[in-house]
């Protein structure tokens, strides 16, 4: 049982005082995130990310700030019910499944049922994630050190043809915006030969674009336009928890354990299959319900149809970590945030970390055990603070908001320019969501198209051209065949449906 | 059908995708452009370096013109909103003010632009009594302020003013 051993280690790791300390902090910081309009997990990373370089210079610094970061995003997570429930406003997309039951119940004045049920079923899908973390990430790690260039290549293809195959916007605009990201990626310096590609004589395009840029300006600004349109004000039910309610949501909830597996599940692999923690909620949502023998009055408030989706999107954003940390590849845009993070850091993704930086990685997986119960305790605990927040008018936070985004994009590299770009993508991510134009292929097109196309050429010099290296052995053929399929399968829906309408 | 001038659609979404196509053509162009410049084929060091690009220069006006095509036809039948004029004069009410902000940042500081964008948004969306504008935007570019230049030690733009005050 190594990975006991060395999960304890880990747990020696992360349980100093200051690593706890930044748990917290991150945990309350990632709350406030993900109940702020404008701000969530992936562009709340982003702002704070450079705050951690001089961090993460000191010795083990690395892991305090992964364990700071990671925490903010198990806050945002937390964060995304709240809203949810009390104000019917989703604070994050994969909040929107829980909205369909938990406003209902806060309507029906069971708010605190709505949002104990909603925390605690988060707990147990992240608890669940991070066990097959625990478990599945040493294999999955040790299995792609064998790994060459054709194979990472088609990990890359996988992650992609996934997210046109498995998102529900349509399949062009999705492939779209994910080559708009590939075309970002490539501007700069070419990596393989060093010539200068689209920068068009312009010295800010050397250093191409910076993803963190995109997103602060794609969910941040483009975020806050939205949510203008709505109007104004937020009109929010009041939130009432304390012991009792807690205690007695707490009986209720065992009778729906096979939901909770059943969502965990649905999370686990929609985390580590980049399909993410959005379209895992509503799956589970839909799963749910149609199992489910109260299934019709799903949608009336019913706490089961709060418990499914939270326990899916929890483990989705928590399993998105996996492949993250064992491929380099990330499964959510928060995930391509933190990996940012982690090359920043000088650290490299993907299995070598395992070998090389073992009390980096145990520390921060056993940080997640440790991180999700701290989460538990402080939304339990502090509701109320939280839904304060949202009674502060617009007319007030919003602007606020705008100079957090703005002095967040400019610390990334001390450019006013890129102050500019964060604007011009804020407007892109406006029109893109009203236009059913998904961000996330496009966030992870930026940060991975670089590394995609580095080991597609060395697949390529490898077999002087010959796409047959794709196919040339089981693993590796097995991987694009399954890519192909994907990518395809929309046409493959719309063909049956064509055949049976006939 | 009375419908009040702030509900009016100020664009429908056929022209929203129609300009959507034109920028993600544009775009795709001037990649194949660049990528035919650097040289799409092989070398005897492998493949040049516009190879890859040209692909995804490729990919993005292949699907867009399909992406126009269904947007058209769909039109065809209905073309809801995009955006109501209503709505358009609130974001717009954003935006601008934001892309002045960030023009005035490179020139007086962050930490005024910030106080100044603050007040304003109050007083102008809010009708907020002066004194509390006053107080939350110096309030919140001072916590900034210490938040970034004391605690993390992470220099934003300053202006004029913070020369005055010496804390350069």
């Amino acid at each position: 049982m190594d990975e006991i051993q060395s999960l304890l280690q880990g747990f020696a790791i992360a349980l100093t005082l200051k690593n706890v300390a930044l748990m917290f902090t991150g945990i309350i910081l990632g709350v406030i995130i993900g109940v702020l309009p404008g701000l969530g997990g992936a562009n709340g990373v982003a702002i704070l990310l450079p705050l951690t370089f001089s961090m993460a210079q000191a010795p083990g610094g690395t892991t305090s700030a992964i364990i700071l970061l990671s925490c903010i995003y198990w806050g945002a997570l937390f964060g995304g019910a709240i809203t949810s429930i009390l104000f019917n406003i989703p604070g994050e997309p994969w909040s929107v499944a829980t909205t369909f039951d938990g406003y209902p119940l806060a309507q029906k004045g069971r708010a605190g049922a709505a949002l104990t049920a909603a925390f605690t079923s988060s707990f147990v899908g992240a608890l669940i994630a991070v066990i097959v973390i625990t478990f599945l990430s040493p294999i999955v790690a040790s299995f792609a050190l064998e790994f060459g260039p054709p194979e990472f290549f088609s990990v890359y293809l996988l992650t992609f043809c996934a997210f046109v195959g498995m998102s529900k916007e349509p399949p062009f605009k999705t492939l779209a915006s994910m080559m708009l990201g590939f075309a970002l990626a490539a501007v700069g310096t070419d990596p393989v030969t060093g010539a200068l590609r689209l920068t068009f004589g312009t010295t800010h395009l050397l250093t191409g674009f910076d993803f963190l840029i995109a997103v602060i300006g794609l969910f941040g600004i483009g975020e806050i336009l939205l949510t203008l349109e709505e109007g104004l004000a937020f009109k929010g039910a009041k939130a009432k928890i304390n012991l009792k309610i807690v205690l007695e949501t707490w009986k209720e909830l065992p009778k729906y354990w096979l939901t909770s597996i059943r969502s965990s599940v649905v999370g686990c692999f929609m985390g580590i299959v980049p399909g993410g923690a959005t379209p895992a909620s509503f799956m589970s949502y839909g799963v749910a319900r149609r199992f489910s023998k109260d299934g019709d009055r799903f949608g009336t408030g019913m706490v089961e149809g709060v418990v499914a989706p939270e326990t899916a999107a929890h483990a989705a954003g928590t399993a998105a970590l996996l492949p993250m940390l064992t491929l380099g590849v990330p499964g959510s845009p928060t995930a391509a945030v933190l990996l940012g993070g982690l090359l920043i850091w000088g650290l490299q993704p993907g299995p070598l970390l395992f070998v090389e930086q073992k009390d980096f990685v145990w520390g921060l997986i056993a940080s997640m055990y440790l991180g999700n119960i701290v989460g538990l305790i402080v939304v339990l605990t502090c509701v109320p603070l939280f839904a304060a927040i949202l009674r502060v008018p617009f007319s007030v936070i919003a602007p606020i908001i705008m100079v957090i985004c703005a002095i967040g994009a400019y610390t990334v590299h001390n450019s006013i320019f890129d102050v500019w770009m964060m604007l011009v993508f804020g407007v892109l991510g406006y029109v893109f969501k009203k236009l059913q134009y998904p961000l996330a292929p496009l966030v992870l097109a930026i940060v991975l198209g670089d590394r995609a196309e580095s080991s597609f050429r060395q697949a390529m010099l490898v077999s002087q051209g010959d796409m047959t290296i794709f196919f040339s052995n089981a693993l590796v053929g097995g991987m694009t065949g399954l890519a192909l399929f994907l990518l395809f399968w929309p046409l493959i829906l719309l063909t049956v449906a064509r055949l049976r309408g006939r | 059908m009375s419908q009040s001038s702030d509900e009016k659609p100020a664009f429908r979404v056929r022209a929203a995708e129609i300009v959507m196509a034109g920028v993600f053509l544009a775009l795709g162009a001037i990649v194949i452009f660049d990528s035919v410049r650097l040289g799409i084929g092989w070398k005897e060091d492998g493949p040049q370096a516009g190879y890859f690009p040209f692909y995804i220069g490729a990919i993005i006006c292949i699907s867009t013109l399909i992406n126009l095509l269904a947007a058209l036809a769909a039109a065809m039948k209905r073309n809801p909103t995009f955006v109501e004029v209503g709505q358009l004069k609130l974001v717009l009410s954003v935006l601008v003010p934001t892309a002045v902000y960030v023009g005035l940042i490179g020139w007086i500081g962050i930490y005024l632009a910030s106080a100044l964008f603050v007040a304003l948004f109050m007083r102008w969306l809010g009708k907020y009594p002066w004194w509390k504008v006053t107080a939350v935007a110096a309030g919140n570019s001072v916590v900034f302020f210490l938040i970034f230049e004391v605690w993390f030690k992470i220099p934003l733009p300053k202006g004029p003013l913070e020369a005055l005050l010496g804390l350069n």
